[in-house]
């Protein structure tokens, strides 16, 4: 029991696919601009990540080496294209804002990171576990990053107000800069140092300087 | 003789070494077709509800427009329900083309029905425009009270979907409304919020010499013909603007526009 | 067309306004010869795959596609699998030429093309391409200048990042962190463009 439990908390903090393994981001920073669309790509993303994990290893015993990736690969994207659709038939207002990224869920590297690291070689009951916590490992992230920028971008969470702005009589003056590109990186990056003060076994060594022999700085 | 029971070649199948020819072609082909199958299946279980999903977001989005207008919202209630005239016109001639409003789809026109626009014509970057197309009159007596056209263009990151509404004179805006739209949350995505739509009605679309002249600007409209951009979303603001200046022009609805004004439609 | 092609560059580069292909970008980016090499495959694949998958897409795939045979279908549906044929495709095809013809440039470039089929990178300039509705020249304009656009970002932060090995940074945030960080700056510079190239 510990051990399944561990599948699912370890990609949470200690092992996060995102902020540790640096994988999944391409996606995670473009839908951070609502808690909404931010919370359906994780829904959406966990979904794919656990039925692929699962199908792949049900057949992971007859999956020939060679054409192992390009097997992978048409599974994931066929879960993609049915939960795109789904997401379509039943959130249609939502996926109209998730735009393509619910399409780049194939190229998402956690997916197929997963599949390729541990489904290949775990029954299919531990290797949903294991999709499940990096699921919810890319989900945190996301929520928190998401979380900042609706908060202080627009004054809303979820899209109810929170801070009442100033185009509506309130007091806040929305940071559009929360809005814009690069606050999700410079958010992420605050994110990492948080948790590398604090978890500091993650903290990256001094880097020595990579230069050829002979040249200068 | 070769065994043609299906099961043990399924068992056979299985047990082969994993890198035999046999084994790839057959896995390849086995996960080919049930990812085909389930994809398929989902669009076409799901395809119905898709486009239901979409034609009542339009409907509800052309009754919320409607109910904006309180002028056409009090013809509409004297005249009954038949006071919106659905047109499909030929853009090219400006004229009622030959087909029942009830049953046109403009999704399904022959490729010879649709124009592909060059690049220097295209500015709201849809690539190609059907020449027939379904707009909304509402007559007061025999003059016109109101158009309603169907606009579209491309946007920042999404294509966007509207309608645009003209006063009797088909000069003056009496509302825009946008239906459909994948822009950024919290910057492009306020040109649905109602109170940059506000801004909408009573701008001039063209100058006393017929130009085009409405505009989406940055840093406060100065004239009837502006309309304020949202800051952020340049290139949304522009969006919205280009899409709104191609449909009442040359390629858009402006030969329809110029029939309805002689009072030939 | 240059309005296009500096627009794919600057405004709508992929990674800094997209976030398209930021894993390989980090990953990558800790010298400035091997982001050299991967910029280079990257240009080279999205200007061969974003006009292919654009034929594919308006011949095949787009409704109306099939008029000709009097038939009234629509497999919108089935784009995202066919893109990702046609990159797992072109991949190879460069690959084998590449290899056949460059020896010496495959032998650079050589590890990163695999990586490639998997970057949303090229995959997102394939889909925009389809969302936008480019026409073929288009397609090749915009491919390239997306994959010139690219290139240059993960030029420039391997640069910065091969500076940064010198400066004193706080432990935590050295490595990851302060390369989202300088990444986002980057993005803001790039935004600046964006509000010039959308005038």
């Amino acid at each position: 029991m510990t051990s399944s439990l561990s599948h699912i908390t370890g990609p949470i903090l200690r092992d996060n696919p995102v902020t540790v393994q640096i994988l999944g981001i391409c996606s995670a920073l473009a839908v951070t601009t609502s808690m909404t669309t931010a919370a359906t790509m994780c829904v959406a993303l966990t979904g794919v990540l656990v039925a692929a994990s699962g199908v792949i290893s049900l057949i992971r015993r007859h999956i020939p080496g060679q054409i192992r990736l390009i097997l992978q690969i048409t599974i994931i994207a066929a879960l993609v294209i049915v939960a795109d659709l789904l997401l379509q038939a039943y959130a249609f207002a939502i996926s109209e804002r998730l735009s393509i990224f619910v399409s780049l869920i194939v190229t998402n590297c956690i997916v197929l990171g997963r599949a390729e690291a541990f489904a290949m070689s775990h029954p299919p009951f531990p290797s949903m576990l294991d999709a499940l916590g990096n699921g919810l490992g890319y989900s945190a992230v996301l929520l928190i990053v998401a979380f900042a920028r609706e908060l202080f971008g627009q004054g809303t969470l979820f899209g109810a107000t929170v801070f009442q702005t100033v185009t509506d009589g309130g007091w806040y003056e929305p940071w559009s800069f929360m809005l814009l590109a690069p606050s999700a990186f410079v958010l992420l990056g605050l994110l990492v140092w948080a948790i590398r003060a604090w978890q500091t076994a993650q903290a990256e060594p001094d880097p020595t300087p990579v230069r050829a022999e002979g040249e200068t700085p | 003789m070769p065994d043609l029971n299906p099961i043990t070649a399924w068992r056979r199948m299985l047990a082969a070494p994993n890198d035999s020819r046999g084994k790839m072609l057959a896995m390849a082909f086995l996960v080919s077709a049930a990812s085909a199958l389930a994809v398929s299946s989902a669009a076409v279980l799901l395809g119905p509800r898709l486009d239901s999903n979409r034609a009542a977001e339009r409907q509800a989005r052309l009754e919320a427009l409607l109910a904006d207008l309180p002028a056409l919202a009090d013809l509409l209630a004297e005249t009954g329900a038949d006071g919106l005239d659905i047109v499909v016109a030929d853009l090219e001639t400006g004229t009622r083309a030959d087909v029942d409003p009830s049953a046109f789809d403009p999704e399904a026109l022959d490729e010879e029905q649709i124009s592909a626009l060059p690049p220097e014509e295209d500015i709201a970057g849809i690539g190609t425009r059907p020449d027939l197309a379904q707009f909304y009159v509402a007559r007061d007596g025999s003059d016109i009270a109101a158009v309603i056209l169907p606009v579209y263009g491309q946007g920042y990151q999404s294509v966007i979907r509207g309608y645009l509404a003209l006063e009797g004179d088909l000069n003056t805006v009496a509302g825009l409304t946008i239906t459909e739209q994948g822009e950024t949350p919290g910057l492009g995505a306020n040109i649905e919020s109602p109170s940059w739509q506000a801004q909408w009605p009573g701008t001039q679309l063209l100058g006393p010499d017929g130009e085009i002249r409405v505009a989406v600007v940055r840093g406060g409209a100065q004239n009837e013909y502006e309309v304020d951009a949202i800051t952020g979303a340049t290139r949304t603001s522009n969006g919205v603007q280009n899409m709104v200046r191609f449909w009442i022009g040359p390629e858009g609805f402006g030969p329809v526009l110029d029939a309805l004004g002689e009072g030939r439609l | 067309m240059t309005e296009l092609f500096l627009r794919a560059v600057f405004a709508d580069n992929l990674i800094l306004s997209f976030f398209l292909g930021v894993c390989t970008f980090l990953a990558v980016s800790k010298r400035v010869e091997t982001a050299v090499g991967l910029g280079l495959a990257i240009t080279a694949i999205l200007t061969v795959t974003v006009p292919v998958n654009q034929l594919i897409f308006t011949h095949l795939l787009k409704p109306g596609a099939w008029d000709w045979l009097g038939a009234d279908i629509d497999l919108t549906f089935l784009r995202l699998i066919a893109f990702i044929g046609v990159i797992a495709a072109m991949v190879q095809v460069l690959e084998m030429t590449l290899d056949r013809f460059v020896p010496r440039l495959y032998a650079a470039l050589g590890i990163y093309l695999p990586l490639i089929t998997v970057n949303c990178a090229i995959l997102g300039g394939s889909l925009f391409m389809a969302e936008r509705s480019y026409d073929f020249t288009e397609s090749i304009v915009f491919g390239f200048g997306s994959g010139v656009g690219w290139a240059l970002a993960i030029i420039a932060l391997a640069a910065i990042r091969e500076r940064l090995a010198y400066a004193d940074v706080p432990a935590g945030l050295r490595g990851l962190g302060i390369t989202f960080i300088v990444t986002g700056l980057m993005s803001m510079g790039f935004t600046a463009f964006g509000s010039i190239a959308g005038q």
